[in-house]
């Protein structure tokens, strides 16, 4: 039953990320990443992460998505235009590069990596929860966390001066 | 369920290189968007789905080693995203404002 829905899973986030990349309307590129990132939350589930889960749909799917699709349609973003010209060499080369790449980590994954092969069945980890994240975040990790809100006041800012109308 | 003839037998189990390696593929996605795309909006939406397929390994390591610190690096990683995605929304405004354009072949003030 794990293997079925992480198969599952994994070929809709893998076919709408090969979307992503394949549309030319951002429309489309968006709603492509609602997918992958919806059901990548389906697989954090199965890994036992529900915390991770719940805040992959509600800050990633829910907020994030929903900027995105809010400056795409302020900004009238229409489909790509065709451009002649582009280099030969990166038409040739960006397909073979991609599945070298994956060729190649996916080799050093099976054959270095020693827990490679540890079986991971849902039920394994109980510790995701938000009891358990909570109170890892507010003892090992309070001092990133605090920084963390610092870093979120500065990018409050930062989009405010950047994108606030010129007063002359 | 028995196993419908002529398939090869579905594991009950995932091995944890399978979460790795999807964790590369999608990266791997991710970075062809980043590179072949000409629209900024797109360019952007593909640096997020690189920071989750990174999320996923995160994740992943987190059930293999039965702690917890994973996933909080993971929540980490989704604060500094949605940080980026309103600075980098605003930057995108910013540059529609003065240029009138999303092409990204078109914002080359610094080259040459």
């Amino acid at each position: 039953m794990d293997a079925i829905l992480f198969l599952a899973f994994a070929f809709v986030a893998v076919g709408c990320a090969v979307n992503l990349v394949l549309q030319k309307h951002p429309v489309s590129s968006a709603l492509s990443l609602i997918g992958v990132m919806g059901s990548l939350a389906v697989l954090y589930l199965l890994l036992g992460a529900e915390f991770i889960a719940a805040v992959q749909l509600i800050v990633y799917a829910g907020a994030i998505m929903v900027l995105f699709l809010f400056v795409i349609m302020l900004l009238n973003a229409g489909a790509e235009r065709k451009v002649k010209g582009r280099s030969l060499i990166s038409k040739l080369i960006g397909i073979p590069a991609f599945l070298a790449f994956v060729g190649v980590v996916a080799w050093l994954i099976e054959t270095r990596y020693v827990n490679a092969g540890a079986l991971v069945h849902f039920g394994g980890f109980t510790g995701g929860g938000p009891l358990e994240v909570g109170r890892s975040l507010f003892t090992t990790y309070l001092l990133p966390f605090e920084v963390t809100s610092v870093l979120i006041l500065i990018a409050i800012l930062g989009a405010i001066v950047l994108a606030r109308k010129e007063f002359d | 369920m028995p196993p419908l003839p002529g398939m090869p037998p579905i594991p009950q189990n995932v091995p944890l290189s399978w979460y790795l390696i999807l964790s590369v593929i999608l990266f791997g996605l991710g970075t062809c968007g980043f590179m072949f795309r000409r629209n900024l909006i797109t360019v952007f939406m593909s640096i997020e789905l690189m920071l989750n397929a990174v999320n996923l390994s995160f994740v992943a390591f987190s059930h293999q080693m039965k702690a917890v610190d994973g996933q909080i690096y993971s929540f980490f990683v989704m604060v500094v995203a949605a940080a980026e995605a309103a600075v980098g929304l605003a930057i995108i405004l910013t540059v529609f404002k003065n240029r009138q354009s999303l092409e990204i072949d078109e914002v080359d003030s610094l080259k040459n």
